[in-house]
């Protein structure tokens, strides 16, 4: 499975992004290990989200300078389609499901790329074992979800292209803690399997506690980098906790 | 009586029902109203009079090189010209739209001029089919079924081929279709050219009925836009049952009222429903987005 042992699966090399005038991220280089989760962590507005949109290409003529590599592929200023091609899948901020379509059309959506029809159903089955609860509600509309069960779609929707890759934007918002334990489990879950994941969390303790590598964004920039296990127990990783602690959940969209 | 008046009524009622299917698809993908369709399938119906009459192509040709035609012209006025709309805020694509229903009127005005041509169709408008108490020209049943079986093949592509599903989450949000590898701008072309060839088709059944001149399609697209407003400009299957109810009160109010104003339900709908239900009859508010 692994084409080139010790290489990254994801690499990226002082990315710039710019909103405007703004700058987003700045000379941001990190690496992501293949069958790793690595945990992106920082307050609102530090990068995180900006980091998953440039690295998908989302965002028209971003990143400015830099270069962001998958598998030895240089995929900055490719075409969304193009990545996701190259086998990167996004579960977005605010799950961005198609609400008027079903679970099952939901899904279909999610495979698109593929022309595999057996790989496709294989996929398909795996992701019932994963959700349970979505193959009990295939012709429901998706607006009509619960929240958890919203962001368990998202997932699945994400996992039907068979990524090497999963792109994870705070899969923790706005469920309740019982929900956001379950999500975690699954994303472990997930990463058995062989994907790889880069997840953005604001739930920090969380995220730690299943990642196996962490970084902290402050201001656009890389300011803490290493192996979960080291995070948890960092100072500044510690004022991070109690940052998200005191702030309102909703006090921000996210960059 | 009643049973001829709805006869008639499904007849012009299959053409109104494919033009507000053509309007809405677009519309959902937009969020503006296509002014321009009427004129695109005007144009179209031209280009097989033209093969037909002057070049004495064969009908099946001829219908299929419109359909073409069509097709193409669909795709080519959102890739040419929506597209590129710097700004593309509601009024201004609505702008593009009418720009765009200006320049074909006036081009086939000056190609064609405002003559009213005798279009020549495979099936006559004076030929009758009995069915009982009720008689049907079979130009009516033609129309009738191809609408229907056009309309079922459109439904059944939408929802159960995959491209036809991507077409509908582009629709819903192309940001996050284009993240699930949906190249959504073709995606959107693709769907202005469905919709061409559906008004295309309900032009190529108009033209028979009365004459072809450019004005072929005002008519219709104004009938066309107060079904799916009717029925509902979010709801597909609403829009086009729309369709089919206002060509049967169009012609119950033409049989027991007044012929005269027969046209003016048209636009008394559009109030009535706009007053009371905006949405349409068989529409529901869109759910938030999730």
């Amino acid at each position: 499975m692994d084409k080139n042992p010790g290489q990254p699966l994801l690499a990226l090399d002082r990315v710039e992004t710019f909103y405007g005038p703004l700058q987003a991220l700045r000379g941001v280089s990190l690496t992501v290990a293949e069958g790793a989760i690595t945990a992106i962590l920082g307050n609102n507005g530090a990068g995180k989200s900006t980091l998953l949109s440039t690295i998908l290409g989302v965002l028209d003529g971003q990143p400015r300078q830099g270069s962001i590599e998958f598998d030895g592929l240089a995929i900055d200023g490719m075409a969304t389609e193009k990545i996701v091609r190259a086998g990167i899948s996004y579960v977005p901020e605010g799950r961005r499901l198609f609400p008027e379509l079903s679970v099952s059309q939901n899904l279909t959506v999610g495979g698109y790329i593929r022309r595999d029809r057996a790989a496709t159903r294989r996929t398909l089955e795996q992701v019932y074992e994963f959700f349970p609860l979505l193959s009990e509600r295939l012709s429901q509309p998706a607006g009509t979800l619960s929240g958890g069960e919203q962001q368990m779609l998202a997932i699945a929707r994400a996992l039907m292209n068979g990524p090497r890759l999963l792109l994870l934007d705070e899969p923790s918002l706005g469920l309740a803690p019982i929900l956001v334990r379950q999500v975690f489990d699954i994303i472990q879950g997930i990463r058995d399997e062989g994907v790889t994941i880069l997840l953005v969390e604001q739930n920090a303790r969380m995220a730690l506690s299943i990642a196996d590598e962490g970084l902290v964004l402050e201001n656009g920039s890389v300011v803490i980098q290493g192996p979960a296990a080291d995070l948890i127990d960092n100072d500044e990783v510690e004022a991070l906790y109690m940052g998200v602690q005191t702030r309102s959940p909703q006090s921000g969209s996210g960059t | 009586m009643l049973l001829q008046i709805v006869a008639s009524g499904l007849s012009s009622g299959s053409i109104y029902a494919l033009v507000a299917l053509a309007l809405v698809i677009t519309y959902k993908t937009t969020g503006v109203p296509n002014f321009a369709q009427g004129e695109m399938a005007m144009f179209s119906a031209f280009v097989a009079y033209v093969l037909i009459v002057d070049y004495n192509v064969g009908f099946v040709v001829a219908f299929g090189a419109a359909l073409v035609f069509a097709f193409v012209l669909g795709i080519g006025f959102e890739g040419v010209f929506l597209r590129r709309t710097k700004n593309p805020t509601h009024l201004n694509l609505i702008i593009m739209t009418l720009g765009f229903q200006l320049a074909l009127f006036g081009l086939a005005g000056w190609r064609w001029g405002a003559d009213q041509r005798r279009f020549p169709f495979p099936v006559s408008a004076n030929e009758v089919v009995h069915f009982g108490n009720v008689t049907v020209s079979t130009l009516s049943l033609a129309t009738i079924s191809i609408a229907l079986v056009l309309m079922a093949a459109v439904f059944a592509f939408f929802r159960f081929t995959k491209l036809g599903v991507a077409m509908q989450a582009t629709q819903q949000d192309a940001m996050a279709a284009r993240i699930n590898g949906v190249p959504a701008r073709a995606v959107v072309a693709l769907t202005f050219g469905i919709s061409s060839v559906i008004g295309a088709v309900a032009a190529l059944l108009t033209a028979p009925l009365i004459t072809l001149d450019p004005t072929l399609m005002w008519d219709p697209l104004l009938k066309g836009f107060a079904a799916a407003v009717l029925g509902g400009m979010n709801t597909p299957i609403g829009a086009v049952l729309g369709g089919y109810l206002l060509g049967i009160v169009e012609n119950l109010f033409g049989a027991y009222v007044s012929v005269e104003f027969k046209s003016a339900v048209a636009f008394l709908i559009i109030v009535i429903v706009l007053w009371f239900r905006p949405v349409g009859l068989f529409g529901r508010k869109p759910p938030r987005k999730v």
